[in-house]
């Protein structure tokens, strides 16, 4: 009686626009229920296997574009593609399919604080049917990786603020999505952890990752040398590779 | 496919994985123990008011038919007919709907009986059976239709006369509809008293994790699969109910029928031994939890899947 099957809906993409899994926004707006404009008319385009990063001061909507990506805001106007899904367009039950092709480091972590940080990491790989065996193997090496290993038996609330974000950059890679998307990832690290998780979300790219992370660490995203957006007030001011470029409010 | 080597294009097929879901199921269950204990609690209490209301109705129902002999009628046979014409009768009685037996008593048989019944009136015992007429005794299926049936049974030829118990026959009716359509209603309306209980408990005791539910959908959980290890919660919570419930019952019906046979010592009342109503108490008791219990747990969580 309990050997129940479920077939789940097909995980593909449904509503295609343009051949690769890539972002777009398209004259992309948002206002928030109190009036607030977050967003006030972006185009963007990343493509597959990009390492972008969003930059831009407190405010301008780094996170509301990230809450876009993910299906949790639609739109005011505009579209938003994401990896084969058209956001505005989805259907309730096609949500989850989409959300798993991306992992996402959110700024305030979103851990289930009643769960162990194990518990955590295996949640979401249960959650897309990973069979256990698989989720006793990956599950490890992830958190070794994020030095982590000693910390697996506790709940968030007994970690750190950067044990924490680790976690969260943990929970983003373990059912290793098409798309990465970090917002602050290394607000609460110190340099050196921020150096090897950039070091770690590069790799991750270089194995075909689209990765984009929000950052105001204007040092970290100097030294790579890979692609900025710069948001401010809700619009694109700069978009261009190398160098963080501050707006009029960086002084 | 991404060069991770995770297909997420191809239609997935995912195990109900029963022993992580129960098992979260029963760690919820247990991580706030007073809510499941009032759910409980409450549901045993419905399921206790209901069971014996129907036990009581079901009782009443029996001894209002044993009591009762009055889904018989008497036909009478045209006093000019002789008796191989009366006896012909049988076939066209039996061939009206909702008659089962049609028994022929001649005049003679009838004053016997009477004589029998009747042993001090010695007026009555040299009588002639010429007074008496040739009838039939006829058994009725369904009381409800006595009327129509009496009437197509008047119309037949060769019968003179019908006698029945009418107002005894349509007041067992009565009396039994009634007692179906309260103990019916009664009933519907403890399930849904339940159902909105244990959704309420539920609902509290998950206010607490919604923000839970909400991470769980942001990383592409399915409702589906969020929701089964509350099904199992109220399915849990729904079987523990009913067991209680149905050993509770089971000691209530024993000393209220004890009680009643001790004061009951002409044997007014016939009650059913709980041997023959066990099984369909607990079954029923198993299966108004479970729902109760399911979907109390699925009406609670709703809310907090729309993120
Ligand atoms: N839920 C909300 N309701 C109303 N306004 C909001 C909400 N969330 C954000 N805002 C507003 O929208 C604007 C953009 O906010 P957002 O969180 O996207 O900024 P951000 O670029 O991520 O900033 P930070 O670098 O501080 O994280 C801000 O003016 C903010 O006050
Ligand atoms: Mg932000």
């Amino acid at each position: 009686m309990f050997l129940f099957v479920i077939f789940s809906l097909p995980a593909g993409p449904v509503t295609r626009w343009g051949e690769h899994r890539l972002i777009r926004l398209k004259d992309v707006e948002l206002e928030y229920e109190n009036g607030t404009k977050a967003i006030q008319g972006i185009t963007l385009s990343i493509e597959d296997g990009e390492f972008v990063f969003l930059v831009g001061p407190s405010g301008s909507g780094k996170s509301t574009i990230i809450k876009l990506l993910t299906g949790e805001l639609l739109p005011t106007f505009g579209r938003v593609m994401i990896n084969g899904f058209s956001i505005v367009n989805l259907k309730d039950r096609q949500i989850p399919f989409m959300r798993r092709t991306l992992g996402v480091v959110y700024q305030d972590f979103r851990l289930i604080e009643k769960k162990t940080v194990y518990d955590n990491l295996s949640f979401v790989m249960r959650a897309v049917g990973a069979n256990p065996r698989e989720i006793k193997d990956r599950i490890p090496r992830i958190l070794r990786q994020l030095e982590l290993e000693d910390k697996a038996d506790c709940y968030p609330p007994e970690l750190s603020g950067g044990e924490q974000q680790r976690v969260a950059v943990a929970r983003a890679l373990v059912n290793r999505p098409s798309t990465i998307i970090a917002d602050e990832p290394t607000g609460n690290l110190d340099p050196d952890r921020s150096m090897d998780l950039m070091r770690l979300l590069i790799k991750v790219n270089q194995m075909g990752t689209t990765v984009l992370v929000v950052t105001h660490a204007r040092e970290l995203v100097n030294r790579f040398g890979k692609r900025v957006v710069t948001l401010d007030e809700g619009l694109v001011t700069h978009d261009a590779v190398g160098r963080y470029v501050g707006g009029r409010r960086y002084g | 496919m991404t060069r991770w080597g995770v297909t997420w294009g191809a239609a997935a097929m995912v195990k109900h994985d029963f022993v992580y879901f129960f098992r979260e199921g029963l760690k919820n269950m247990s991580s706030h123990r007073l809510m499941s204990f009032t759910a409980i609690s409450m549901t045993v209490g419905c399921l206790l008011i209901m069971g014996t209301f129907t036990l009581v109705a079901v009782n009443a129902a029996m001894n209002l038919s044993t009591l009762s002999n009055s889904n018989e009628i008497v036909a009478y046979v045209n006093e000019d007919w002789t008796e191989q014409q009366g006896r012909a009768l049988e076939e066209k009685l039996l061939a009206i709907p909702n008659i089962t037996a049609a028994r022929y008593i001649t005049r003679e048989e009838a004053l016997n009986a009477y004589t029998e019944r009747n042993p001090e009136e010695e007026l009555f015992q040299d009588l002639d059976p010429g007074i008496f007429r040739d009838r039939y005794a006829l058994t009725i299926e369904n009381l409800e239709q006595i009327t129509i049936t009496v009437r197509r049974v008047e119309h037949t030829e060769g019968i003179a006369k019908v006698s029945y118990y009418e107002e005894m026959a349509s007041g067992i009716v009565t009396v039994r509809n009634v007692a179906a359509i309260v103990s019916a209603a009664l009933i519907g309306v403890l399930f849904v008293v339940s159902v909105f209980i244990i959704s309420n408990t539920i609902r509290l005791a998950t206010y607490d994790r919604r923000e839970e539910i909400a991470i769980m959908k942001i990383v592409g959980a399915t409702n589906a699969f969020i929701r089964w290890p509350f099904v199992y919660e109220g399915f849990l919570m729904g079987v523990i109910a009913a067991g209680v419930a149905f050993l509770l019952q089971w000691g209530l019906y024993a000393a209220v029928t004890g009680a009643i046979a001790d004061n009951d010592t002409q044997r007014l009342f016939e009650i059913l031994p709980f041997a023959r109503i066990w099984l369909p108490v607990l079954g029923s008791f198993f299966g108004t939890g479970m729902l109760v219990g399911i979907g109390g747990s699925l009406t609670a969580i709703r809310r907090f899947l729309d993120v």
